[in-house]
């Protein structure tokens, strides 16, 4: 992680750009593409949170978070690809701008200890990996969440808490499934996690 | 997927379609800062007279309009009934009234920029941050790779989709997603390789 102090001699090479624009590509694909339930309990499943989780934990901190930053300016330049098919600058100003602005600083975060210990003790990638993103979901995601809820709907910010509970619960399985799917993809792509 | 591209720009000539990107932006949210800020249930009915105005000056089309605000009308009704019952009927109708001008202001500003030149304000907004690295040429670049990788792993999705319903496993979460997502990865390396054999991206 010693290239991460040194802004400009770590910059992203061609193969990372291709990287990072593909992965705002695949969160995009996830966010629009029509609910479905996979786990047959009838809740509705986007895979949004999903793919951004995977992002992080397949590409690390740097990579992860440009990618989904990368899609929310897609998204906010009024290409239709946040969840709903929506698209433009309304998605930051309804109730829900909150939890945008938390996406990029979760995919960070998650993507650090991806990274760390897909290279130190791979064996342990999965759990690791899905104990951090739940502890982000409601750490980071499920903070800046309600205090943008309670911002604009002028609520405390308990009861926009309790507005987002549910959610929680998915989101957290969506990043146990993301830490499986990444683990899978780490052992397909090992040069992903090489140092450079 | 054709009109992905479009999004739900409409093109004009109205001052506002006029308006560059960018300063229009920066209204945007002013606006939307007010419609939390300013307090009262009459300015917040107002601020949502103003979007309305808007809305119908540059001629939004009611059908794709009513369809964008719908995901909001859930929250419309929750919230109503919770503030009517904590803080009473001026705090509810600030809140749901300042939501919708919000709302309506930014798909007035969506109707009414392509996203082009949306790209474009973004590319010089990045300008000053040259010397933290950033590089606005390499991140419009970016920008256009995604819109030209949606396509491709709109169909991975599919075909990956399709794969595992063949084999009854459409339930199975990772039946479904490693296949979609090795073959995202392998799709990003393919790009890369073809971007580096033209020399694009590597300066």
């Amino acid at each position: 992680m010693t290239t991460t102090s040194a802004p400009r001699r770590s910059r992203l090479n061609t193969t990372d750009l291709a990287l990072v624009a593909t992965f705002a590509a695949f969160i995009a694909v996830c966010a629009i593409l029509p609910a479905f339930s996979v786990t047959g309990v009838g809740v509705p499943f986007t895979l949004q949170m999903f793919a951004i989780f995977l992002a992080a934990a397949v590409l690390g901190a740097r990579r992860g978070a440009l990618a989904v930053l990368l899609y929310l300016a897609v998204g906010t330049a009024g290409v239709p690809v946040f969840s709903g098919g929506h698209g433009g600058p309304a998605t930051w100003t309804g109730a829900t701008g909150g939890y945008l602005l938390a996406f990029p600083i979760a995919a960070f975060l998650v993507g650090l200890v991806a990274t760390r210990v897909a290279r130190t003790n791979p064996a342990a990638f999965t759990v690791v990996v899905s104990v951090a993103a739940a502890i982000v979901t409601v750490a980071v995601v499920g903070v800046l969440g309600a205090i943008g809820m309670s911002i604009k709907l002028d609520v405390s910010i308990g009861a926009a808490w309790g507005y987002a509970t549910p959610f929680f619960v998915a989101d957290i399985f969506k990043g146990v499934i993301a830490a499986i799917v990444a683990a899978a993809v780490h052992r397909a792509f090992p040069q992903l996690t090489a140092k450079r | 997927m054709s009109n992905l591209l479009v999004g739900a720009y409409r093109p004009g000539t109205t001052l506002l379609h006029r308006l560059p990107a960018g300063p229009k932006l920066g209204l945007l949210a002013v606006f939307g800062v007010a419609t939390v800020a300013v307090p009262g249930a009459w300015p917040a009915v107002g601020l949502l007279g103003v979007a309305i105005a808007l809305a119908l000056w540059v001629r939004m089309p009611l059908r794709s309009t009513v369809r964008a605000l719908r995901p909001l009308l859930l929250v419309v009704v929750v919230v109503t009934a919770f503030q009517v019952w904590q803080q009473g009927w001026p705090t509810a109708i600030h809140v749901v009234a300042g939501l919708l001008a919000s709302v309506l202001a930014a798909l007035v500003f969506t109707a009414t920029t392509a996203i082009d030149a949306m790209l474009d304000a973004i590319t010089t907004g990045l300008g000053p941050f040259r010397r933290f690295g950033v590089n606005p040429e390499r991140f419009a670049l970016a920008f256009s790779l995604v819109l030209r990788a949606i396509p491709g792993i709109l169909e991975i999705a599919q075909e990956t989709r399709a794969a595992a319903k063949a084999r009854g496993l459409e339930r199975s979460p990772r039946a479904l997603l490693v296949p979609m997502a090795i073959r995202t990865v392998a799709q990003a390396y393919e790009t890369g390789a073809a971007l580096h054999a033209r020399g694009i991206g590597d300066d």
